[in-house]
């Protein structure tokens, strides 16, 4: 189910800004995907372009190629005249970097709202399955069985977030994006969403921006890195290779400075 | 590095030989005196020199702002004193503030007070000369209307301040966002001028309809909706619209089930304080429904009463003897000012009830 991504030569605007450069990668499929590089590089931008969020900023748009390969071999160009950007976002989930639960929702309700938004009809009880399975995903549901009615800004930080997790799970992606997932985060909360992760790379295709190297080398097979040559000048993909070899013998004399401290 | 724990370095601060310098300090009831005897000064300097409670007030308050910044001054500093100094100022313009309220308050509610029976509220003007009758048919009109006006242009004001804050881009926002910016500053009595001259090219000249009221109110109401709507929606973190669509929902979606619910408290809120600037509006009404003296509430049939126009005749045209009709307008006047109260309090029991809570 988990599918491969290919991205082939992608420019990203904001407006007439070039913000991100010819990136051209590969991501595999059941695996953690980690992008590394200094602020303002275009990681999340990038990150962004693969679920079509990118084009809701006014003026944001997108040039190259992003395609979706699945297990069976179906190809889709995300891209793609005939493609709608909401059927890609039903098949590439997000977890953003501040969690976001909807105010208005409880907990229960927050979980459902992929479904419940989209319309779907479902009698109760396989709804209470499906939340009851994507809270237990996101190693939340012991911790709130017994607040499903509560509002779900009632939360910590730490819960908020899994809440997101299990949120963006509930809809059944087979792409999972995350966004700095864990920057709002303590420790603890930042490792119970890392096992996480490694749990859920069983089913999706994982990929990750991150501020945290230790965190990229933890949890991620491989390691992409972003730089930018300077200060209004575009970000560009500098290399992305398996991440042992990102964090001991870098081909790019940049990246080896980046993760060994010398800048950025 | 070693990652061997190392004890944590015992810092020895010595107690008791470092403290925080203490200032004197005026007490609170000592500053509240010196001002209220600064007060009583200025009033009896006035009463000495035989001028009105306004200057008997503005001498009190000059005098008891010098007397509790002399005071400060010498005691507590020059910093405190300021800030003293300041606070008086703050709570002296607060107080001018009040007093065109107040004021207003207690006039209409000791004159209207006279006529506030069980008679204003269940009888109309119909066959009345003289003592009696009531704005029983101005209330109901007034509700009638306003609540048309608010059918009108509740959907049309939300609607456009949804098109602005989530679809418009470009010249047409920024030809919406011109037109309600002028419409906003409309004279009410052109507002129902237009109305009038909409409504006299189907029903001829001297039409006199509910409906066209509601419309001219319209005209009025609708740019303060889209005004407050759209600031409200403006307040929707970004973050939730972007949440929604990275489920797959559609932008429709998103918003009538995230956007709208997140801020539906501010959306009522901004609605009831539209109902309340138009609820008093008078010139429109006066040129677009007129007067009757009976129960009319059909706003598609002729002449209907409502509490402002009401007001305005009973005091403009009383008969005679004339204190019985300027009673009545009181009333009239002081009823309009509780429903704009009313109102208000509506709003913030909205804002409050539909508010999103973080309840744990």
């Amino acid at each position: 189910m988990a599918p491969r991504i290919d991205v082939t030569d992608l420019d990203l605007y904001y407006g007439s800004f070039l913000a991100v450069q010819g990136v051209t990668l590969s991501i595999e499929p059941r695996s953690i995907t980690a992008l590394i590089g200094p602020s303002g590089c275009g990681k999340s931008t990038f990150l962004r372009a693969l679920n079509r969020l990118h084009e809701v900023v006014p003026g944001a748009r997108v040039e190259g190629k992003v395609v979706l390969e699945g297990s069976s071999g179906q190809v889709v160009d995300l891209y793609g005249s005939d493609v709608d950007p909401v059927d890609v976002r039903r098949r590439i989930g997000m977890v953003f970097q501040r969690p976001n639960p909807f105010p208005t929702m409880s907990v229960y309700d927050n979980v459902a709202a992929g479904l419940r938004l989209n319309g779907a009809r479902m009698n109760r009880s396989a709804l209470d399955d499906l939340v009851e399975r994507s809270l237990r995903a996101a190693n939340l549901w012991t911790e709130v069985k017994d607040r499903l009615d509560r509002p779900g800004g009632g939360l910590s930080g730490g819960q908020q977030q899994r809440l997101c997790i299990a949120r963006a799970i509930a809809v059944e992606p087979e792409v999972l994006l995350m966004d700095e997932p864990c920057s709002a985060l303590d420790p603890i909360s930042t490792l119970a969403i890392e096992d996480l992760m490694t749990e859920l790379k069983e089913h999706f295709t994982i990929v990750i921006v991150t501020h945290n190297m230790q965190q990229a080398a933890r949890v991620s097979e491989s390691t992409g890195f972003f730089n930018l040559a300077g200060p209004g000048r575009p970000g560009h993909l500098v290399e992305i290779n398996p991440t042992g070899k990102i964090f001991s013998n870098p081909d790019n004399r940049a990246t080896e400075d980046y993760v060994s401290g010398r800048f950025g | 590095m070693s990652t061997a724990i190392r004890p944590a370095p015992v810092i020895d601060i010595p107690t008791g030989t470092r403290q925080l310098p203490t200032r004197r300090r005026l007490r609170r009831s000592s500053t509240a005196g010196l001002y209220l005897a600064g007060l009583l000064a200025g009033g009896a300097l006035a009463a000495l020199s035989g001028s009105g409670i306004v200057l008997a007030a503005g001498y009190g308050a000059v005098l008891g702002t010098v007397a509790v910044y002399v005071v400060s001054r010498s005691v507590e500093g020059r910093r405190t004193a300021t800030d003293r100094l300041v606070t008086c100022v703050v709570v002296a313009a607060f107080g001018i503030a009040m007093v065109p309220l107040v004021w207003l308050l207690w006039t209409v509610v000791s004159k209207g007070a006279r006529r506030l029976d069980g008679t204003f509220f269940d009888s109309s003007m119909l066959g009345i000369v003289g003592p009696g009758g009531g704005g029983y048919h101005a209330v109901l009109g007034t509700v009638v209307i306003t609540a048309l006006a608010a059918v009108i242009s509740v959907p049309i004001g939300l609607l456009t301040a949804i098109y602005l804050v989530e679809y418009g881009t470009g010249r047409l926002k920024a030809a919406i966002t011109f037109l309600v910016d002028t419409m906003t500053g409309i004279p009410s009595i052109v507002a129902g001028l237009f109305a009038y001259a909409l409504f006299a090219v189907f029903f001829g000249p001297g039409v006199r309809l509910g409906v066209a009221g509601a419309v001219a109110l319209s005209v009025l109401m609708i740019p303060v909706v889209v005004r407050s709507a759209e600031e409200v929606l403006k307040l929707v973190p970004a973050e939730l619209r972007e949440a929604s669509y990275a489920l797959g929902v559609p932008k429709w979606r998103t918003i009538v089930k995230v956007v709208v619910p997140t801020s539906i408290a501010g959306l009522g809120t901004a609605v009831m304080l539209a109902l309340a600037r138009v609820v008093g509006e008078t010139a429109p009404l006066l040129v677009t429904v007129g007067i009757t003296n009976g129960t009319n509430l059909n706003p598609f049939d002729g002449r209907m009463a409502t509490l402002p126009v009401f007001a305005y005749y009973q005091l403009t045209q009383p008969g005679f003897p004339p204190g019985f009709a300027i009673d009545r307008a009181w009333t009239a006047a002081l009823v309009l000012i509780a429903l704009v109260m009313a109102l208000d309090l509506a709003a913030r029991l909205i804002g409050r009830c539909f508010a999103p809570s973080t309840r744990r």
